[in-house]
């Protein structure tokens, strides 16, 4: 039984689809990949698991529990965090105060009336930020605004935003969307040490196959909808229908 | 001190200073000369500043941190005022009673307000609390006569109960048997200084309000606030839930614009339904812009603004014009006469209007940013080599 369990998913936008009859199923601390071509339903089977969307039919638990019907913030409060295809992160505030949030939601729960402590003297909190900070290279960033990042360096603060969070599973979708060779494969490092270091169970939405390829342990092909195959990366790589699902139907 | 770091204890004592010697400040001419139509040391002037300082401090709380417009906060200050003019009809003369009724119904009413509009976000927020405004004028000027007295407005009589006042008890408002018209007056050569009871029992409770924003602005809830204006999807998505987050900000400055409101009503025991109408609340948003949206200091400096020249500007008429230009000769005084009549007197708008333009242009910062790169263009003079330091705006 996976942390995660996707039980006959189905959901319909008006006369299209998106997704139909979709079993899938997260072992714990593993890296799971989710792939197919555009439109294949990803990023509708992403929403229905952090509660932007509610599925048909079908169940989603996670670690036994439903998530169906909870918001975002409550999902998150289970320890769901998710990485956004463009990077969310609070474009107004420094760097450090858009970490240190995270670590308020961790600690105190979806809502406090904290009106009367001061920020500067949660020493704790600003040092386990500035922690995470450093892990992602970003120690010299600490003060700037947000908003004034590079795009990579926005991916960074936002996966560390997630990460202080000490999230049990962590979903992203394409990570690695618009970025530059170099930039892409420091985030495969990045995400790589991630794995090492923590107990995580990580689902990733990815286009970039040498991505793919070289983090998941699992990776599920989605096409139309369904889930056309499932199986280890060596598994994928050759199969015939995931060529036939990316490259269309084969001539021969 | 007070749980302050060293340099916002430094601001916050400044502006203790500077709340406390208004009565100087606001009287920089001699009496009688050409310029004493600028002074505005005189007491009901400086209560507006005070109260009106309170309002927009409050009114920043919400649009200043979550961005959340609110175009009916005058609802709130109306709600106050008339809940403060009960109290003192009721039980007292003395100004606490009222004061704190005058809060707590505000707030009542910003919670039911609230948690209706803020259901939507951007132009439909406004549009909502803009509704119940109107709603709230129109309940206070005909429906609800029995309790507001309609168009006449709320006012104290001598035959009301106030069956917490004895015999002998003042019949003005007071601060337990201070008047809080009660002035004392301290003349220096040709000045004249006013230092007046209802003036400093305003400013004390405008320096506590304005520590309690200085306190919300540096705690965690404050940082949640920005967090909404910056994000509220990555709050979800971060285990917070905004709704709370918004709606509290909105009581806050709700409960800050009730108290502005029995302030007012303090000072003056009438409560008329024009307090409530979408020009006062439209007023609040002007005077937070002005001096500086999301800044500590902007606000109380917009309400000063606006306020000094709805009571300065407006009392220039065209004989002040002609003696202020009586030594030029009379071809060009006229031209002169005519050419700032319009912008002085009952054009006194129009004055502002500019000078509202000329700032969300030139400073979108506002009088704060302007204060800010005056101050940098300085230092900048002092040392011309050391790197300038901007800060964002406090």
């Amino acid at each position: 039984m996976g942390i995660l369990e996707v039980k006959g998913v189905n959901k319909r936008f008006g006369g299209l689809q998106a997704l139909g009859d979709v079993n899938l199923s997260v072992a714990e601390n593993s890296l799971h990949a989710i792939i197919g071509p555009n439109g294949a339903g990803k990023s509708t089977l992403l929403n229905c698991l952090v509660g932007k969307l509610i599925p048909d039919t079908g169940s989603v638990m996670f670690d036994g529990q439903s998530v169906l019907g909870r918001k975002p913030h409550e999902i998150n409060q289970m320890g769901i965090s998710r990485v956004f295809q463009t990077p969310e992160i609070f474009g107004d505030l420094t760097v450090l105060e858009n970490v240190i949030i995270p670590c308020f939601a961790k600690r105190d729960g979806s809502f406090r009336m904290h009106a009367f402590e001061s920020v500067a003297n949660e020493a704790e909190l600003v040092q386990k930020a500035q922690q995470i900070l450093s892990d992602v290279n970003m120690t010299d960033k600490l003060d700037m605004h947000a908003a004034a990042l590079s795009r990579g360096d926005k991916r960074r603060l936002e996966m560390a935003m997630c990460l202080v969070q000490e999230p049990r599973l962590l979903l992203l979708d394409e990570p690695t969307a618009g970025m530059a060779r170099a930039d892409t494969n420091n985030t495969i490092d990045l995400l790589r040490e991630i794995k090492e270091k923590r107990d995580i169970t990580m689902v990733i939405i990815e286009h970039d196959m040498h991505v793919v390829f070289s983090l998941a342990e699992r990776i599920t092909v989605l096409a139309q909808g369904t889930p056309l195959v499932e199986g280890t990366p060596e598994n994928i790589k050759g199969h015939p229908k995931v060529r036939e699902a990316y490259l269309g139907e084969t001539q021969d | 001190m007070l749980g302050l770091n060293n340099r916002d204890t430094r601001f916050f004592l400044i502006v203790i200073a500077l709340t406390l010697f208004t009565p100087f400040l606001l009287q920089p001419f001699p009496e009688g000369s050409a310029m004493a139509q600028f002074n505005a040391g005189y007491p009901d002037l400086m209560q507006r500043f005070a109260i009106y300082g309170i309002f927009a401090i409050g009114f920043n709380i919400l649009l200043g941190l979550t961005g959340y417009l609110s175009f009916g906060h005058a609802a709130f200050l109306g709600v106050g005022s008339y809940s403060a003019v009960w109290m003192f009809k009721l039980l007292s003369l003395n100004v606490i009673p009222g004061i704190i009724l005058a809060v707590i119904v505000s707030g009542i009413f910003a919670l039911i307000i609230g948690y209706i509009s803020l259901r939507r976000s951007g132009i439909y927020f406004s549009i909502l609390t803009l509704a119940f405004a109107q709603m709230s004028f129109n309940l206070a000027y005909s429906v609800l006569t029995p309790i507001t007295n309609g168009e006449t407005g709320l006012q104290i009589r001598l035959n009301d109960p106030r069956i917490l006042d004895g015999e002998g008890a003042s019949q003005y408002t007071n601060l337990f048997g201070l008047d809080m018209s009660s002035s004392f007056k301290l003349a220096m050569g040709d000045y004249v200084f006013t230092f007046n009871a209802g003036y400093y029992f305003c400013a004390i409770i405008a320096i506590a309000a304005f520590y309690l924003s200085l306190r919300i602005f540096r705690s965690p809830f404050g940082l949640m606030l920005r967090a909404v204006k910056s994000n509220q999807h990555r709050m979800n998505y971060t285990g917070l839930n905004t709704r709370p987050y918004t709606l509290a900000a909105f009581v806050i400055s709700g409960m800050y614009a009730g108290l502005a409101g029995g302030l007012l009503a303090a000072m003056d025991p009438l409560a008329g339904a024009e307090r409530m109408q979408w020009t006062a609340s439209g007023e609040v948003v002007l005077m937070t812009i002005l001096g500086g949206t999301g800044t500590l200091m902007g606000p109380i400096l917009g309400a000063g603004f606006i306020k000094y020249f709805e009571n300065i500007f407006s009392k220039i008429n065209d004989n002040i014009l002609h003696a202020w230009f009586s030594a030029l000769p009379d071809g060009l005084e006229g031209f002169l006469v005519t050419i700032i009549h319009p912008f002085v007197g009952k054009g006194w708008h129009l004055t502002l209007g500019l000078v509202f333009m000329l700032v969300v242009i030139f400073l979108p910062g506002g009088l704060v940013e302007g204060g800010q790169r005056i101050k940098t263009m300085f230092s900048r003079k002092k040392n011309s080599d050391a790197a300038s330091d901007v800060k964002p705006a406090e």
